[in-house]
């Protein structure tokens, strides 16, 4: 579905994504592990379309996207969600996943009928903030939410686009220990339903045995191991990055 | 917007009375006020323009006078070069296609920018087109501006028939349904799943870009839209006036549409058009008591900005809506 070559990006004299090559397979949930500073948000960013590579290439489903803008790669079927949440602060819960929807069916340059008109379209958003948890806060504004609510907010944006391809940044950040493990089980149910593939930045480790299917880890932007997550946490390298075990 | 069908709510009763009222103007102003009045709406719906840009996209436009005088010139230029089709049913039109153009190519360079960049950019084209008016002197008339002359509205001809009596006949009801057009058009698109967009735009551009809006496109739809509003507005205007001149793209009428912007509260759906109205009776008023009538229209911003930050017609708002909090909590 997703094929990564030789992938580079300079910020200046510093190079963040060196050499990067993989392949994510569809209905596959791959998690990107490393250090801070590995270059795992810039691998986002650059699969997402925030910016551009300088060298490699990124194709999907077989058609080059590399410099393709990310308005493109979201027809296409590639979504994200923030590290750090993004969120529409001025609207309310509903209207933040609402707006997702009339994107996505194309509903968005209509401009006379009014946005309740789009029965169906709010009905929708109201289902996608039930299967995340929050349809109790539709009406409130994000400001108004938890760090973990607005997290899962920010998430069921990303998964409101009915991407095929989900780039999940760090999604379970700032939501309280208990509750991850809840919010992972509401993500990942609803992205097996959807059978989208997905990638997920996590440092949890746990987390990253028990939802994904393969774990890359990265390491000053290069991928130095890939597979099934207990295999790649008894690789003595992997120990070096991840844990700071020496041999 | 809340699920409430928006025909059930009282503001909707409030707008249907006042434009009953507004009907009934005619037989109870003088035909002085009358023109202050209509001078007020042409102004409102140039706001309602304006206001699209600033607070549903957060862009602060201060080169919207130029839009305005393409809608006033269309008229004049109408008049000038194509006397046979001086008729309001084709100036109208005219006027909202030259503004649909000039506001396409004003929005296309602007939209690159936004902030000051956007705001300093439309201030330096409006003050182009400001010197092309004055100095194409054979084409546009320059400093003197061109006479605008009462049209043939619909098949009835208005030659020998003065001024005020055009306006407080028949031109003040066809101002008035377009006003009000105008209005409930604009209160769609701020509503709609566009106006939405241009809002997630505001509030959050990368956000807005990743999930499929096209930003500067968008943006660009906006000012075109906003500068179809303003022309539409300029073209009306011109009329009541009866004379159009250079002045109306320089920076200081610019200026002017942000302060009567402000003045309504620009927050509010309705502020522009409050804002609008009250300013046109402030300046009148300002300029008959003072020659320092601008020390007023100052002052009245300094305390704005310091007392009333939401404007006129967002302060009665606020107001409202912490009396009606107040009842429903059984408070005061």
């Amino acid at each position: 579905m997703l094929k990564v070559e030789d992938l580079v990006k300079d910020f200046g004299k510093s190079r963040v994504i060196n050499s990067a090559s993989f392949e994510v397979r569809e209905d596959e949930i791959v998690a990107l592990v490393g250090p801070n500073g590995a270059g795992k948000t810039t691998l986002v960013n650059l699969i997402s379309g925030h910016i551009l590579p300088t060298s490699g290439k990124i194709e999907f489903n077989g058609r080059d996207i590399t410099t393709a803008s990310p308005y493109l790669r979201i027809q296409r079927g590639i979504a994200r969600n923030f590290q750090i949440t993004n969120l529409f602060e001025d609207s309310s819960v509903l209207d933040n996943v609402r707006i997702c929807l009339f994107s996505v069916y194309g509903k968005i340059s209509k401009g006379i009928f009014p946005a309740n008109y789009y029965r169906e379209i709010t009905r929708e958003a109201e289902d996608i903030l039930a299967e995340f948890g929050i349809v109790d806060q539709k009406h409130e504004m994000p400001s108004n939410l938890s760090e973990g609510d607005k997290k899962v907010l920010d998430t069921a944006m990303a998964f409101a686009l009915k991407s095929r391809f989900l780039l999940l940044d760090e999604p379970t950040s700032g939501v309280a220990t208990g509750d991850k493990f809840k919010v992972m089980d509401t993500i990942v149910a609803a992205i097996k339903k959807q059978k989208m593939a997905c990638m997920i930045i996590e440092h949890d480790m746990d987390i990253v045995s028990d939802y994904s299917d393969r774990v890359l880890v990265l390491s000053e932007g290069e991928v130095i191991a890939q597979g099934k997550a207990a295999e790649i946490m008894e690789q003595e390298n992997v120990k070096v990055i991840l844990f700071g075990v020496k041999k | 917007m809340d699920d409430k069908n928006f025909v059930l709510r009282p503001a909707f009763f409030i707008c249907t009375a006042i434009f009953i009222g507004l009907l009934f103007l005619p037989q109870i102003l003088p035909v002085y006020q009358l023109m202050l009045i209509e001078s007020g709406l042409t102004f409102a719906i140039m706001g309602l323009g304006f206001n699209l840009l600033l607070r549903y996209t957060g862009l602060l436009s201060f080169g919207h006078g130029a839009l305005f005088a393409t809608g006033a010139y269309a008229v004049g230029m109408m008049g000038r070069y194509f006397p046979d089709l001086y008729r309001i049913e084709i100036l109208i039109p005219a006027a909202l296609a030259a503004s649909l153009i000039m506001s396409a190519i004003f929005g296309f360079v602007c939209v690159r920018h936004t902030r000051v960049f956007f705001s300093i950019l439309a201030l330096a084209l409006s003050m182009v087109l400001f010197a092309l008016l004055v100095k194409l002197y054979d084409l546009t008339g320059g400093s003197d501006g061109i006479h605008i002359d009462l049209p043939i509205m619909f098949g009835k001809s208005y030659e020998g028939v003065k001024r005020f009596e055009f306006l407080s006949g028949g031109y003040y009801y066809f101002l008035l349904c377009i006003f009000a057009a105008a209005s409930i058009l604009m209160f769609a698109i701020v509503n709609s799943p566009f106006g939405r967009a241009l809002q997630s735009i505001r509030d959050n551009e990368v956000r807005a870009e990743m999930i499929g809006i096209r930003v500067r496109r968008y943006r660009w739809y906006a000012f075109i839209i906003s500068g179809i509003f303003t022309g539409l507005g300029g073209a009306l205007w011109s009329f009541v006036n009866g004379h159009v001149s250079p002045e109306i793209s320089e920076w200081v009428f610019s200026g002017e549409i942000v302060y009567m912007t402000l003045l309504g509260g620009f927050m509010i759906f309705v502020g522009p058009i409050i804002g609008a109205i009250l300013f046109t009776y402030m300046k009148l008023y300002a300029i008959s008591i003072t020659q320092y009538w601008m020390f007023i229209i100052g002052a009245t911003l300094i305390i704005l900005v310091l007392l009333l930050p939401e404007g006129v017609a967002g302060g009665f708002a606020k107001l409202f809506a912490g009396r009606k909090r107040a009842n429903s909590t059984g408070v005061g």
